[in-house]
């Protein structure tokens, strides 16, 4: 009793006005501490390549944290969670334009023919490329008035995009780790995300009652 | 008239005549040089570590391992020297990890005592040298080489060895040695991700005979004044330093002499992307990237553009006739 009553507070402490700015703030902090590694030498021999990957690796991860919202509160039965999701959501396109900012001026001295060219040239990047084009029209529709114009149905159905999104992003960072078959990092990455994804399909089928037939005939008429 | 033709008797200089940009650049450089060397001399210490860059410090790390002045042309760059720092833990030796950070922290427990080189093959004197022997077999040279990575950076690194064709003209190879092949420790006991299904182990390497015969070509020992660190391919590997970075085996163990042309161990595992050649080359392309720039390491500043990569890595002028006629397109 008393455990089901300080899951019950907790959740509506997630209603604090306080959490939101809160949140905000912790989601800065990986770039907070980017700079101040980079700053500070401790980025290595070579903190381009670092900012490039780092920015790169926050992407997927905040990926993850967005797409593990709604299961999260389906199965906790928190629907407190969800005023959080499009915040998220921003900062997935938040780090990942961070990431093609910091490839476009480190690798390519904001030469954008050399960039046009790149991304024609290396399948990965192209892939990685389409994932922040198919992002944009996401985060350019992340208010209100923007779900009115579009109507939810067909807003929704725009937002079921971050499932491409994230399969893309993956995609991307498995071709750039295939160069030395160095799968391991990847590999944690593609198990959150099926698992996340997966999660979604059950929750469909389920809804469907598309569940297979146990065994024989199915009965003519109940 | 003030501009003067052929006609009116000028003589234009042959193109032969005008200084090239190379020499107009060194000279700079070295004016630059000793410019601020003076100044360097009255600063002291700060002014002194910009200045007299090319005076190696060494970092005190490791066994003295002096290197002479080299009379071998194009041995001495001029251009500033990456930090030891930079040059120990940033590296590409997957023997110890792939990630660069990697050999840095785990190539401690490698074993370089005792070692020996066994040099086998085609020769007429086949020998397993101890490392004390090959250390003694020719006086050790000080050179200053820029090292150009297949991945898009460089470095500039004060080796200490002497010329690999100072071993092969003691080992005598027959006519019929066409390639020099280089085997590399492949210890799993102490190199901890030999066995990893990144490359073939052991990792091989090869250079045709005329190109292990070049002066450049250096059998290297140290780095800095000292010995070299485990991470750079202690106690003994090649620097070929017109070639991408990977076709200088490190920790070498064997040094074989063939007639046919050995696979290496990049060109198993991607022959389209890794040939065997594998000369620096800003218009050939790695499949997967542009060749045309590099960032140097620990130099250029966080917002600058890359450098133009130079061709044979600005080893033109000594390396170049040993590719004459041939297509560097095809032979990449």
């Amino acid at each position: 009793m008393l455990a089901a009553n300080t899951a019950l507070s907790l959740k509506k402490r997630l209603l604090h006005p306080a959490v939101k700015p809160l949140l905000f703030l912790l989601c800065l902090l990986p770039v907070v501490w980017l700079i101040y590694r980079v700053a500070s030498n401790g980025a290595g021999a070579n903190p381009q390549e670092y900012l490039i990957r780092a920015t790169g690796d926050w992407t997927l991860r905040f990926i993850c944290i967005v797409l593990a919202v709604t299961p999260l509160r389906t199965i906790t039965n928190t629907p407190q969670l969800a005023r959080f999701r499009r915040m998220l959501g921003l900062f997935v396109y938040f780090y990942v334009v961070v990431h093609l900012l910091s490839y476009s001026w480190f690798d390519m001295g904001f030469d954008v023919p050399d960039i046009a060219k790149d991304i024609a040239k290396r399948p990965f990047i192209l892939v990685g490329f389409s994932a922040f084009m198919l992002l944009t029209p996401l985060a350019a529709t992340s208010f209100n008035a923007a779900i009115k114009a579009l109507g939810v149905k067909r807003w929704q159905l725009l937002h079921k995009l971050v499932y491409v999104i994230a399969s893309l992003g993956l995609l991307h960072f498995f071709w750039m780790r295939a160069g030395k078959n160095n799968f391991a990092e990847v590999f944690v990455y593609a198990v959150i995300i099926a698992l996340l994804l997966g999660w979604r399909v059950q929750q469909f089928l389920k809804k469907k009652k598309l569940q297979p037939v146990k065994g024989g005939r199915q009965p003519l008429s109940n | 008239m003030l501009i003067k033709t052929n006609a009116s008797g000028f003589n234009h200089p042959l193109p032969s005549e005008i200084t090239s940009l190379a020499a107009y650049q060194g000279r700079r450089d070295m004016i630059k040089l000793m410019a601020t060397g003076a100044a360097g001399a009255a600063m002291a210490g700060w002014a002194g570590r910009e200045a007299l860059a090319q005076t190696v410090v060494k970092p005190g790390k490791l066994a003295a391992l002096a290197g002479g002045k080299s009379a071998v042309a194009g041995a001495v760059t001029m251009e500033k020297v990456t930090d030891y720092k930079d040059v120990t833990s940033y590296n590409n030796f997957y023997e110890f990890g792939t990630d660069k950070a990697d050999p840095g922290k785990n190539a401690h427990t490698l074993v370089t005592k005792p070692w020996s080189v066994a040099v086998e093959g085609l020769v007429k004197n086949p020998k397993s040298y101890t490392l004390e022997d090959l250390i003694k077999l020719s006086p050790q040279e000080e050179r200053i080489y820029r090292l150009r990575c297949v991945e898009g950076w460089s470095m500039v690194i004060p080796w200490v060895g002497y010329s690999l064709s100072e071993l092969i003209k003691k080992v005598e190879p027959l006519g019929s040695a066409k390639y020099v092949e280089f085997i590399t420790q492949a210890d799993p006991k102490t190199m901890p991700f030999v066995g990893s299904r990144v490359l073939e182990w052991p990792y091989v390497e090869a250079l045709r005979m005329d190109e292990a015969m070049h002066p450049l070509a250096m059998l290297t020992f140290g780095m800095f004044g000292e010995i070299l660190p485990n991470q750079s391919g202690a106690p003994v590997r090649m620097v070929v330093p017109w070639k991408y970075g990977f076709k200088s085996g490190k920790s070498i163990v064997k040094i074989r002499f063939t007639d046919k042309e050995p696979r290496t161990a990049w060109n198993k595992a991607a022959a389209q992307e890794y040939g065997f050649y594998s000369n620096v080359n800003p218009e050939v392309d790695h499949p997967r990237w542009s060749q045309a720039t590099e960032r140097r390491i620990g130099e250029d500043g966080l917002f600058a553009k890359k450098r133009k990569t130079l061709m044979f890595n600005g080893y033109e002028q000594q390396v170049g006739q040993l590719y004459a006629g041939m297509d560097l397109k095809k032979n990449f």
